[in-house]
């Protein structure tokens, strides 16, 4: 066998492919798991949560490395698969006058390679609706919270009496879990003075030029947002009905999806037994409806919230 | 039972040779006895052809009982005709209604280059074999008694089951990607399987995946078209076999 034989030959491939759509079907568990907070908690106690776990997911270096792997794994599951439909489309140069292959085999078997290609088409606009923002251009706003209290700012020289106005005070959620404050407005007067210096998502201060604390982004609220659900101020986005729609027919593919690529990845490994493969297509099976039906329900929830 | 008879129409690939383009092209045959083989229909039609002093239709077989991996024939959009556990030659016209009208196309794949109407080439399927389906044994006169290894009788059904595969190439015909796996991995097995098969299990399997990737047989995507059209019921339980024996070798061959 050549050198290359461990990327050229078809058992090779269809490994890498076992491998790789395993380790996507672990990613999946642990996205869903994180997304699940945008429907289990509410309030700025759920914004938090999410916020928090959405740093912690950015920065941890575990984190990362599962990261840098789920990317991997995309392109080499994508990139072999479309090869792989390539060359299996050559084996057979002409096709059947007639042809009855739903007699022999299930319908998601035979078209995993489109369904792969329109996930492949919702990982790329996912990722640039939510991924892009947060981690390459960086748009996406500090977790800001506004309180307005009314202030003392003196006595009534004459009765003693407190003066008080009514001030707006922002302050942004830091890395270390504590509400930094930012800015003060006064409501009357609109005006309004920066208390800590803003760049990216440091957060320095005014006098001394020393680094404060770090702020958390607040991607809760860009997908919230895109789903329909105007959240601190922001309009809600008014794509969103075909957003929710796009994203539950992306979770049917995906179920499709699984339903075969689950137990193929087995087969694939060499792993077919008697006695265990019932158990391999139960879990495969229940995995593919739970896992994608769950995802979709978020989408739907926040919409019909909102 | 008085044998009943039935009118079809019959639409059959027509290639002149290797080279040709080929067609689709319509026939009607009458009186056809329901008790007939599809392999009997056949000579039915080719005698109706001759008489006419038009050209018999060209189709493979030779024993004409199941087991000798001869006949083809894609019929109605299945390999071997809608029956399961059957080749071409031991489908019955019973299957088939009185005016219906029956496709029959030769297997199609790139490793398999038709020959002329319904023949085509299946060689690439001997060259996997002599790429390392075999066991090396001395055989200058002191042939060692093929059962001088006892072998359990659980591992011994198994090694017969993937022999029985008879290389007809209906897997490759069903499958959607022509390809050869569930062939080959009868093939590596009914070796892998058995004692006398271990000492070149590595270079076996390496080999002949090799070869069958030369061919320019496709990529198996686990649909099981292969074993379910297969006239011998060969069980996709092979091809996982056979991806376990590749990947040991892959990782531990010399």
């Amino acid at each position: 066998m050549s050198k290359s034989g461990i990327f050229t030959s078809s058992l090779a491939k269809k490994y890498w492919m076992a491998l790789t759509g395993l380790f996507l079907i672990t990613f999946l568990v642990g996205h869903l798991l994180g997304n699940l907070q945008l429907i289990t908690k509410t309030g700025e106690e759920g914004r938090r949560a999410f916020n928090e776990y959405a740093y912690f997911m950015g920065h941890n270096i575990f984190i990362k490395i599962l990261a840098y792997l789920t990317y991997f794994s995309i392109l080499a599951h994508a990139c072999i698969g479309l090869y792989l439909a390539v060359q299996n489309k050559k084996a057979r140069p002409k096709n059947y006058a007639y042809n009855k292959p739903g007699t022999n085999s299930s319908a998601a078997s035979r078209y995993m390679a489109i369904l792969g290609t329109i996930l492949l088409i919702f990982i790329v606009t996912h990722m640039a609706n939510f991924w892009w923002k947060q981690k390459i251009t960086e748009t996406v706003p500090l977790h800001y919270v506004e309180n307005t209290t009314d202030m003392q700012i003196g006595q009534d020289p004459m009765t003693g009496a407190p003066v008080t106005r009514k001030i707006t005070l922002q302050s942004a959620l830091t890395t270390n879990g504590n509400y930094l404050e930012v800015a003060a407005k006064d409501v009357e007067s609109g005006q309004s003075q920066e208390l800590v210096k803003i760049k990216d998502t440091k957060l320095i201060d005014m006098n001394t030029n020393l680094h404060k604390a770090e702020g958390v982004r607040d991607l809760h609220t860009v997908v919230m947002n895109f789903f329909g659900h105007s959240e601190q101020g922001q309009p809600a986005n008014e794509y969103a009905l075909i957003a929710v729609i796009l994203y539950v027919v992306s979770m049917f593919v995906l179920m499709f999806h699984l339903w075969h690529g689950f137990g193929s990845a087995f087969q694939s490994l060499g792993l077919n037994h008697r006695k265990y493969n019932g158990l391999i297509r139960f879990v495969g099976q229940a995995f593919a409806i739970v896992v994608p039906l769950a995802f979709a329900i978020i989408p739907v929830m926040i919409y019909l919230n909102r | 039972m008085a044998s009943k008879t039935i009118n079809i129409n019959l639409k059959i690939w027509r290639q002149k040779n290797a080279n040709s383009k080929g067609s689709m092209e319509t026939y009607k045959l009458d009186n056809v006895s329901t008790d007939s083989s599809f392999l009997e229909m056949l000579d039915q039609l080719n005698e109706q052809l001759v008489n006419e002093r038009k050209e018999p239709i060209a189709f493979d077989h030779d024993c004409r009982e199941g087991i000798c991996g001869m006949c083809s024939l894609y019929i109605n959009g299945e390999a071997h005709g809608p029956d399961r556990a059957v080749t071409t030659c031991q489908l019955h016209m019973r299957k088939f209604k009185d005016g219906e009208t029956i496709y029959v196309e030769p297997w199609r794949a790139k490793a398999f280059p038709v020959i002329k109407d319904l023949v085509v080439d299946r060689s690439a399927f001997d060259r996997i074999q002599q790429a390392g389906g075999f066991v090396s044994v001395n055989t200058s006169g002191r042939t060692m008694d093929a059962n001088a290894i006892p072998i359990g009788k659980a591992e011994a059904d198994k090694a017969f089951e993937a022999a029985t595969c008879i290389g007809c190439g209906a897997c490759v015909a069903s499958c959607k990607n022509a390809s050869a796996m569930l062939f080959v991995s009868a093939k590596v097995s009914q070796l892998a399987l058995l004692p006398q098969g271990q000492v070149e299990a590595q270079q076996r399997v390496l080999n002949m995946v090799k070869q069958m990737d030369e061919e320019g047989f496709g990529n198996c995507t686990n649909t099981g078209a292969c074993a379910v059209e297969c006239p011998k019921e060969i069980s996709l339980e092979n091809i996982a076999r056979m991806n376990r024996e590749y990947l040991k070798a892959m990782v531990a061959a010399e």
